[in-house]
Parts: C-alpha cells; sequence; structure tokens
C-alpha cells in the first residue's frame, strides 16, 4: 500500500472537509469532474456543495475567496495550472495579500497552484510562480517536496490564516510516493536536511530537490559528500537552518527550476553573502531554468531545467574551486 | 420637477419611498456634502496628504445604495464618491476624517487613507484602487454566508462607467449570475471616468444592455433625482434580497467635481453641464422636498448647520490625534507569528 503526492493532496483536502465545515473547494473543473489532475476526485460527491466548479475567471474565484475568508471561510481555490494564476494575480497580490495589513483581519486562504515543467507542457502549462508570490508582502509560500509535506503542509495552509500560495509541483504528482500518510508534521517555515553532508551544501525545493538528491548520490563514487536542504516553504525562507549547513561546508549551490532574474536562489544567496561571508570558502553559485519561456520539446525542456547531471556538473566546479 | 413630484406620490404605498425614509436620506446627502465640502478645503490648505476624491453630484444615487441595508447583516462595497452610502451604512465624519488624517485610532491605523476605509468584520468592505476588483469580494462574502445556511442577505457593490471596461467587472458579475448571488450591481455612469468620455469607455447603447447578456434583472434610475434612485434602489435590493439574483443598476449622473481635488475638470462638455444630467442631486432634491412639504428652506439650512457642527467637531479631534508610531509597527504583513520571515526582523530593530 503506497500513497503518492496527488494523492496525499486529495486526502489533506478530504479531511480537512472532513473536519472543519468552513472550509470549500473552488475552481475550474474541481465538481464531479474531481480536477484537471484529479486532486478532488468524489470529493464533490462526498461534500455535497462544498466543491464547487467555478466559471474560467481567476480573478473572480480569488475574489471570491478573499470575501468569503473576510466571513470566516477556508476557500481553497484550485488553479488548474499555476500558470493561470497571473489571470487572478491583482487579486492575489493586492486585496489577499494587504488585507490583514490593511484591515487587522487575516486573509484564510489557500491558493493551490500545480506548478513546473513536464513533458511536453510548453510555455504556459510549466511555469514556476514562488518567486513572483514571494515578493509580495502578505503571502505564505509553500513548495512541497515530498508526499509527506504534500499532505501536512496542505493541511497546516488550511488551518493558518494567512494566505498561502501552495505550489504543488505538476511532475511529482504521480510518480512520487511513500508508504503511507505521516502522523507527525514537519511545521512549514521550517527547512529540512535532506542529506547530511560535508563538502558542499545544495539548498533547494520543490521537485529540484529530486534532482539535487540524486545528483549528491552520483557525487559520491567521486568521494564527495553534499549536504542537501530541502527549504520547503520558501516564504518564509529559513535562513538559519542554511547558514547553519554553509557554516558546515562551506560552498553553497541553490538550484532552482524558476528562471534566475531574482527569486528564491538570489534571495538565498543575498542572505549568505549579507550574513554568511566569512562562511564561505568559495564564491557561492545558483542554478535556474534558463531566461526562456519553458519549451515544449522534450530535448529543449530537458536543457532548459536543472537536471541532476547539471546540477552535479556545477557541483564538481563549485568543489574544485 | 413635477414629474417627480407626481412618481411620488403615485408610489405612495412603495416603502422605499416613505417620507421618514426620504428625510433620512436627504439629511445623510448633505452631511456627506458638507463633509467632503470641508475635505476639499483641508486639500486645499494643504493639510491632507494624498488624494480627495470627492462625490459631489453623486450623493443621491450613493446614499441609496446605503440606505437600504443592515448593518450587520448585509455587505456594503462602495467606490471613490460613496461618502453618502457609508455614512448610511453607519461610517462616521469621524472615521472619514481620522483616515484622512492618517489617524491611529482610525479603522486604517494610517496604513491606508482617503477612500480606502471600512470596518470589513461588518460588512462594510474597504476598497483597493483596482477599479472591478471589489465586486467578486462581495460576491465571496455573499456565497459564504450561503453556505452557511443564511438567507434575507444582500451585498451592493458600486463601481463607475469607466469601472465597467475591466475585466475583473465581467468576471465578478457574470459569476454572481452563474451563482445567483443576491448582489446588487451599481453602476454610477457619471459620463467621464477620470478625462475619458462614455464614447471612449463602452460602445453599447446604454451600460443597462449589459443586464440581459449577463442574465440578470436591470434596473435604471435617475442619478440626478432622489425619488428615482430611492425607488431604484429599493426595488433591487428587495429583489436581490428576496432571492431573484444578481440585479444590475444604472444611474445617469454628472459629476460635479474632478476626479480627484487635484483635477479642475476642464474636459466635461459644458452642454452636459447644462443638461438634466448635469443637475445638482441635493438642489434637486432639497426642492424636491420642499415641494411636497417634507421640509422646509429654513430646516434645511438648520440641518446644514448641525452637518457643519458635526463635521468640526470630528476634525477637532481627528486633528488631536497621533498617527501610528514608526518605532511601534511590528511590519509584520501576515498573522502566523512562526511563518513571519524573520530575516526582515532584524532590519526593523
Amino acid at each position: 500500500m503506497s500513497v503518492t503526492y496527488l494523492e496525499a493532496i486529495r486526502a489533506a483536502q478530504e479531511r480537512a472537509l472532513t473536519d472543519d465545515p468552513r472550509v470549500f473547494i473552488y475552481g475550474q473543473d474541481v465538481g464531479s469532474f474531481g480536477g484537471a489532475f484529479k486532486a478532488t476526485k468524489n470529493l464533490a460527491a462526498k461534500f455535497p456543495g462544498r466543491v464547487v466548479d467555478s466559471p474560467i475567471s481567476e480573478d473572480a474565484m480569488v475574489g471570491l475567496a478573499i470575501g468569503a475568508a473576510i466571513e470566516g471561510a477556508r476557500p481553497i481555490i484550485e488553479m488548474q495550472f499555476a500558470d493561470f494564476s497571473t489571470a487572478g494575480l491583482n487579486q492575489i497580490v493586492n486585496q489577499a495579500a494587504t488585507l490583514y495589513y490593511r484591515t487587522d483581519i487575516p486573509c484564510s486562504l489557500v491558493i493551490r497552484l500545480p506548478c513546473g515543467g513536464t513533458v511536453g507542457g510548453g510555455p504556459f502549462h510549466s511555469q514556476s510562480m514562488e518567486a513572483i508570490y514571494s515578493h509580495y508582502p502578505g503571502l505564505v509560500v509553500m513548495t512541497p517536496a515530498t508526499v509527506e509535506d504534500a499532505y501536512s503542509m496542505l493541511l497546516e495552509a488550511i488551518a493558518i490564516d494567512d494566505p498561502v500560495i501552495f505550489c504543488e509541483h505538476k511532475l511529482l504528482y504521480y510518480h512520487l510516493k511513500a508508504d503511507k500518510l505521516p502522523d507527525l508534521a514537519m511545521p512549514a517555515g521550517k527547512a529540512r536536511i535532506a542529506r547530511a553532508g560535508r563538502d558542499a551544501t545544495v539548498v533547494t525545493y520543490s521537485a529540484m530537490l529530486h534532482e539535487s538528491l540524486q545528483a549528491a548520490e552520483d557525487l559520491v563514487e567521486e568521494g564527495w559528500q553534499i549536504e542537501v536542504i530541502d527549504l520547503r516553504t520558501v516564504k518564509p525562507l529559513d535562513t538559519d537552518t542554511v547558514l547553519a549547513s554553509v557554516a558546515r561546508t562551506g560552498r553553497l549551490l541553490v538550484v532552482g527550476e524558476a528562471w534566475p532574474w531574482g527569486g528564491v536562489s538570489a534571495e538565498v544567496i543575498a542572505r549568505v553573502a549579507t550574513e554568511g561571508f566569512g562562511l564561505l570558502d568559495a564564491a557561492p553559485v545558483r542554478l535556474n531554468a534558463k531566461d526562456t519561456p519553458v519549451p515544449y520539446h522534450p530535448d529543449l525542456w530537458a536543457a532548459h531545467r536543472p537536471t541532476a547531471s547539471a546540477v552535479a556538473a556545477r557541483l564538481r566546479q563549485l568543489l574544485t574551486q | 420637477m413635477l414629474t417627480a413630484v407626481k412618481e411620488m406620490s403615485a408610489g405612495a404605498s412603495d416603502p422605499s419611498l416613505d417620507p421618514e425614509l426620504i428625510v433620512q436620506a436627504f439629511r445623510t446627502m448633505l452631511r456627506a456634502r458638507v463633509q467632503e465640502d470641508k475635505l476639499a478645503s483641508l486639500y486645499r490648505a494643504g493639510m491632507i496628504k494624498g488624494g480627495v476624491f470627492l462625490g459631489k453630484g453623486q450623493e443621491a444615487l450613493s446614499v441609496a445604495c446605503g440606505i437600504f441595508l443592515r448593518r450587520p447583516g448585509d455587505i456594503f462595497g462602495p467606490c471613490i464618491r460613496d461618502q453618502a452610502g457609508r455614512l448610511a451604512f453607519g461610517d462616521t465624519a469621524l472615521d472619514t476624517l481620522r483616515t484622512y488624517f492618517g489617524s491611529a485610532q482610525g479603522p486604517m491605523r494610517g496604513r491606508d487613507g482617503n477612500i480606502h476605509r471600512g470596518v470589513p468584520r461588518e460588512g462594510y468592505f474597504a476598497m483597493i484602487s483596482h477599479l472591478g476588483s471589489m465586486i467578486a469580494v462581495v460576491c465571496g462574502a455573499l456565497y459564504a454566508r450561503r453556505l452557511r445556511g443564511e438567507t434575507g442577505m444582500v451585498g451592493v457593490s458600486v463601481l463607475g462607467d469607466g469601472g465597467t471596461s475591466t475585466g475583473a467587472f465581467h468576471e465578478a458579475v457574470n459569476l454572481a449570475a452563474v451563482e445567483k448571488l443576491p448582489l446588487v450591481m451599481v453602476v454610477a455612469n457619471n459620463q467621464y471616468a477620470y478625462s475619458t468620455p462614455n464614447s471612449r469607455q463602452f460602445a453599447c447603447a446604454d451600460l443597462l444592455d449589459k443586464a440581459p447578456g449577463y442574465g440578470m434583472a436591470g434596473h435604471k434610475a435617475d442619478g440626478t433625482d432622489l425619488f428615482s434612485c430611492l425607488e431604484t434602489l429599493g426595488r433591487a435590493v428587495q429583489a436581490a434580497r428576496e432571492g431573484h439574483g444578481p440585479q444590475l443598476v444604472v444611474a445617469n449622473l454628472l459629476r460635479l467635481v474632478g476626479h480627484g481635488e487635484h483635477d479642475d475638470a476642464g474636459y466635461v462638455d459644458p452642454r452636459l453641464r447644462e443638461s438634466n444630467v448635469g443637475r445638482d442631486c441635493l438642489e434637486v432634491a432639497a426642492q424636491l422636498l420642499i415641494a411636497n412639504d417634507l421640509t422646509t428652506a429654513e430646516e434645511i439650512a438648520a440641518w446644514t448647520v448641525e452637518a457643519q457642527t458635526e463635521v468640526d467637531q470630528a476634525l477637532s479631534i481627528a486633528q488631536r490625534e497621533k498617527g501610528p508610531d514608526p518605532n511601534k509597527e511590528d511590519w509584520h504583513a501576515i498573522s502566523t507569528p512562526h511563518l513571519v520571515d524573520g530575516h526582515f526582523d532584524e532590519d526593523n530593530e
């Protein structure tokens, strides 16, 4: 018996709907169809009137969730693809993200973003949006990389009073499996040492965790021990765990699937350079997707995003500096 | 004028034209006008930081948007020119001035200003600047209440002619119709969006034509005529409250001031000013009330003095109050302590 990353997301929503009458799900095709990725399969039948198909209106979907949150509800908005959330960007960043600061009323909603690249996804079904949402004050941005985190962090996202951008990676939906759902949860906002090492630190999150872990494994035969940190939540960013690791290894590589300009990798490096400059034995480096739209052809896509071999290659450079 | 008097007597049994309600509406319009005149003079004296955006000429429609709502119980999402509607929904001269002055004791605590004020927990929503985006938020509040099993509530959202061109308007109004929400969508067609005339904003003959396209009931009001506004909003609010789905109200009027007090509105066609749509709704209402023996010129003068006293007293309080202390702010934009990014806290110390 095993559970996939996608099943964990469905299970978390089912549990939240069961435990908390304030929770409802609103999104395109989430009702009897069960969602484009089946993340809400069977939920509409089990919770009548609480898992509802929306019109294709990302702005109004998020606006509705904000109004419902003001009234004390706990809406979950499913964006069909993270890419489409830009059509609701204004409501997310100017309304949901500012509500608590302006009015003292927390905006208790979750926006689920199926994000990241998959084979053949192309420019508009592949994007990683965490940097944009992290830039705006007032949002929590979660990027679970494991089945356990997909489950426990989504439950926490629904439970907390603030707006959460929940970035779930589509590449992990069906293939990433765990033996069972977790009984104990590590709280959001804390990074996790996914693999201990002594020679260099890789800071990463979401699907890039698995590329980075593979790279670390590949470098074992070359005699390197790589520490891999899974940020889990990119806003807030757990700087302490990163700095403590860099203090041990002296070298830092940050890996993200998002575009290179600004963003999570730039933020991690800025913090380490500012607060941990003396800990570094070499200049910190980052590895991101290329600075173009996400391409369609599998060969182009494979070269566009960081892969385990690209991570390993960059690490070899870093380790011999 | 005679037409309106006739309409009034014909509608004598209409509860929206109850004499007490008419007088209350008129006095609220008057208070809004007096308060906004004060805001304009404070702005000219350099005593208000940021913009001042007034609703002169729109008070009749605005008061009608707020006066039929219950607080608590209903939702009001006012727009820029709704001082009268805000007062009708329970806002005060004091909180108005506190917000303009950025008082720490105002509802926005100096964190937002002027027309961006509200008490969301009490159904009084604080608009953001992006036109059209409050409509879906009003819809969401109604949706959540219905989910809890509540009935009989209504939400009023107000927008101008320019706001109807936004995608947010289209999405939210369509959603309200699909979800059959008790929304009253009021469009104050004041002929110009900032400087842009109707002809550059939409190409349909009348904004009311949009109602059947969305599957909504449509209502037309004369925005310069208090009786028409009260009768129309009374009908629309009642229909929404009784479960007949969203209602679109369009009223023609003219903004008798600039977009903000920085704007002399030199772009307004003088012919519009001289036409029926350019009438001052407050003067029209005063004449109507006097002609219908609901008040006298002397009583209106006394009410005006009363309104001036109200705003002067509020001003003396708000002016003395302190603004927020930057050194006492926690500078946190979220409420969950363990999810605040502590990295930036060090910069705040």
